[in-house]
């Protein structure tokens, strides 16, 4: 279907149908129970998953089959947010011209950065791109100042043109994000079945909707004669220069397409929030798409989406516990265990959620260098224990999974 | 007036003078052997032909053109492609995939974004590198990853991918090392066949002697740099300068 192979559609189909129940998914626990804490199904949180899905599998495109290892991609994205608040201010507030300026402008500044980058590889080719990347940052905080209105970031203001839309609300408030007249980005559906609350917001379902699309995207470069290029380039540059092949041309197409995913992204948090800062384009931004790659399994297709949502997932939730919460968990221990438990655990969880992430990080790719996707296949692999050994081996090394 | 003329190559790494003044004429669809003992500087003067470094003196013409100061890129986009000593291929790719990647390299080295063709999609180019793997008797090695190959496999689909490519130049260095015999006399085989089908010229670098007379029209004996003498191969054989060279070298 739709130019894939069976194996492909149906990995296809299944990424769509969790992403159309995603709201049902993720809220697997009844409101009132205990571990509804633990529910990821509102709004803001499955927007978190899908953008930066979109951009792990658009940073997975260069990564991924080049091996080229941009640490600079968070100025893309957010070079996309900051593109699409402006088009809120000048056009209106519809969201789709903004989101395609979005990634205009995000490939055009993936184009001058890789023109320049892609000149060296390897560990000189990560230095250039985190130094475009700082730099970007810097500069929107100093002299991008007029642009990117410095500290306080990128903001939408009554007084804004908006030439094709209405600068205030009837009640004089500045309007909110849509996608038609009339169908606001933050609108939403609930459902109350028993004692379950779903929620279906019309945000999460447009970047579903670019989710889905970027995906068979990259399905396509995955198995097309360009992406066999790419990974040609990964696995030995000089022989496909010996082939008569001038790899720069192919490395920079693919810095820029993986740039306009960036850029995507970049237009949809801004879709849902209209505000961009520099903070967005900080390094430890660009560090995080790469561990969301890796840790879901880099060269895969399907790993950037798992990674983005395990890191998201936890993060949310790890940074939500705090330590009332955990007194309750260890409640059942005698007072002075109890306290000592908690003081233990404490640091892990609240705004240490960080130093847990990096501890699964580590475990990760110490047990599963090959992801969350790798784990996946050697469970896999218990269940059916019928293929020989080799069968398996062959397919883990096969990027395209 | 050979297909490859070179005049006068020299190359210098710090104190050695890997090639001092190499002069070599290769004429057009021959199979020009060239020997000589290890260190004699065989893979410096071929890796001054593909732009993997530039001689110091003199000057290489392929063609009635230069390729000095060519990137290698566009060396092979002329018509020259090369079997390496120890083989280049796409470790982490199938056999069938490293030999579909010169099928679609177009030969004059367009770059092309066909990223939304299906590779499977693409008949003509799987069968033309179902062909020349049929070819080189790796028929059923298609779906194996190259990196497990064995030395002589990878030899014999590094060979592949060149010859997919049709060359007019074709550089061998070593195709036979870490070959069984059999595969030695089926690569042999494979060459001739080759030669006899279409234009082809070949410079094939060899230590076993059977392949070089097995093949070889021309034969340049290559010691310490220099040329020493080059002949047909009945003249090369009980040539008492060549015997110096290797003995030379089994002694010292
Ligand atoms: N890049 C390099 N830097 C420094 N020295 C080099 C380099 N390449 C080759 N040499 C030296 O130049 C000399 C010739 O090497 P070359 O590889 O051309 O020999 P060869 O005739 O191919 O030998 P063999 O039969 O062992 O392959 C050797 O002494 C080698 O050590
Ligand atoms: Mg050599």
């Amino acid at each position: 279907m739709f130019g894939l192979d069976k194996k492909d559609t149906t990995l296809l189909l299944v990424v769509t149908l969790l992403a159309l129940l995603a709201p049902f998914i993720l809220n697997p626990f009844p409101e009132a129970s205990a571990l509804a804490q633990f529910n990821a199904g509102y709004p803001d949180l499955m927007q978190r998953f899908v953008i930066y899905g979109i951009f792990a599998v658009g940073f997975n495109l260069l990564f991924g089959l080049t091996g080229y290892l941009s640490f600079g991609h968070a100025a893309f994205l957010g070079v996309g947010s900051y593109s699409a608040v402006w088009i809120f201010k000048l056009l209106g507030m519809n969201v789709l011209p903004a989101i395609a300026f979005s990634i205009v402008i995000s490939g055009l500044f993936a184009l001058l950065i890789g023109y320049i980058s892609l000149r060296r590889s390897g560990i000189y080719f990560s230095i250039l791109t985190l130094a475009f990347a700082q730099m970007s940052f810097n500069m929107a905080y100093s002299v991008l100042t007029p642009i990117t209105n410095g500290e306080t970031g990128l903001q939408l203001t009554l007084s804004d043109p908006r030439i094709l839309g209405q600068q205030a609300t009837a009640d004089g408030s500045i309007p909110v994000t849509n996608l038609l007249p009339g169908l606001e980005m933050r609108q939403s559906v609930q459902l109350e079945l028993g004692g379950w609350l779903f929620t279906f917001n019309t945000g999460y379902y447009l970047a579903a909707f670019f989710l889905l699309l970027a995906f068979y995207i990259a399905i396509r470069i995955f198995r097309s004669p360009f992406g066999l290029m790419l990974r040609a380039v990964k696995s030995n540059q000089q022989r496909l220069n010996y082939t008569g092949i001038h790899t720069r041309p192919y490395t920079l197409a693919a810095f820029v397409i993986s740039g306009m995913y960036a850029g995507l992204a970049g237009g949809l948090l801004a879709s849902m929030d209209p505000l961009a800062g520099a903070e967005r384009m900080q390094w430890t931004a660009s560090g995080e798409v790469v561990i969301m790659t890796i840790l879901g399994g880099a060269g895969t297709l399907i790993g950037p989406i798992l990674g983005a949502g395990f890191i998201k997932y936890f993060e949310n939730i790890f940074s939500k516990i705090n330590e009332n919460i955990l007194h309750d968990w260890f409640s059942f221990l005698p007072q002075g265990l109890q306290d000592f438990v908690v003081t233990i655990v404490a640091p892990f969880f609240g705004e240490g959620w960080s130093l847990s992430m990096g501890l699964m990080f580590m475990a990760i790719v110490i047990f599963l260098p090959g992801g969350l996707v790798e784990g996946g296949q050697r469970i896999g692999q218990l269940f059916r224990r019928k293929p020989a050994a080799g069968d398996a081996a062959s397919s883990q090394t096969t990027p395209a999974e | 007036m050979g297909i490859l003329e070179v005049k006068g190559v020299g190359k210098r790494f710090g104190g050695l003078q890997a090639l001092g003044n190499v002069n070599l004429s290769i004429a057009e669809n021959s199979v020009h052997a060239i020997i000589g003992p290890n260190g004699a500087g065989k893979s410096t003067l071929l890796n001054c032909l593909v732009g993997k470094l530039i001689p110091d003196t003199g000057s290489v013409m392929f063609n009635g053109q230069s390729v000095l100061g060519r990137k290698p890129h566009e060396i092979n986009q002329m018509g020259i492609s090369r079997v390496f000593q120890t083989p280049e291929i796409f470790g982490d790719l199938t056999v069938l995939e490293n030999v579909l990647i010169p099928c679609f390299a177009k030969r004059d080295g367009a770059f092309e974004l066909n990223a939304l063709t299906s590779i499977s999609g693409q008949s003509d180019m799987r069968d033309k590198a179902e062909q020349i793997l049929t070819d080189v008797n790796m028929q059923d090695k298609t779906g194996m990853h190259a990196a497990s190959l064995s030395r002589g496999d990878k030899r014999r689909l590094e060979m592949a991918m060149c010859l997919v490519q049709e060359p007019k130049l074709l550089l061998l260095d070593e195709p036979t090392a870490g070959m069984a015999r059999a595969d030695t006399n089926n690569t042999i085989d494979l060459l001739k066949e080759i030669k006899s089908k279409r234009d082809i010229t070949m410079a094939i670098i060899e230590h076993d002697m059977h392949v070089v007379f097995s093949l070889a029209e021309r034969i340049t004996v290559l010691a310490q740099g220099t040329p020493l003498v080059e002949d047909i191969p009945e003249k090369i054989k009980g040539h008492p300068k060549v015997q110096e060279a290797y003995l030379g070298q089994a002694h010292g």
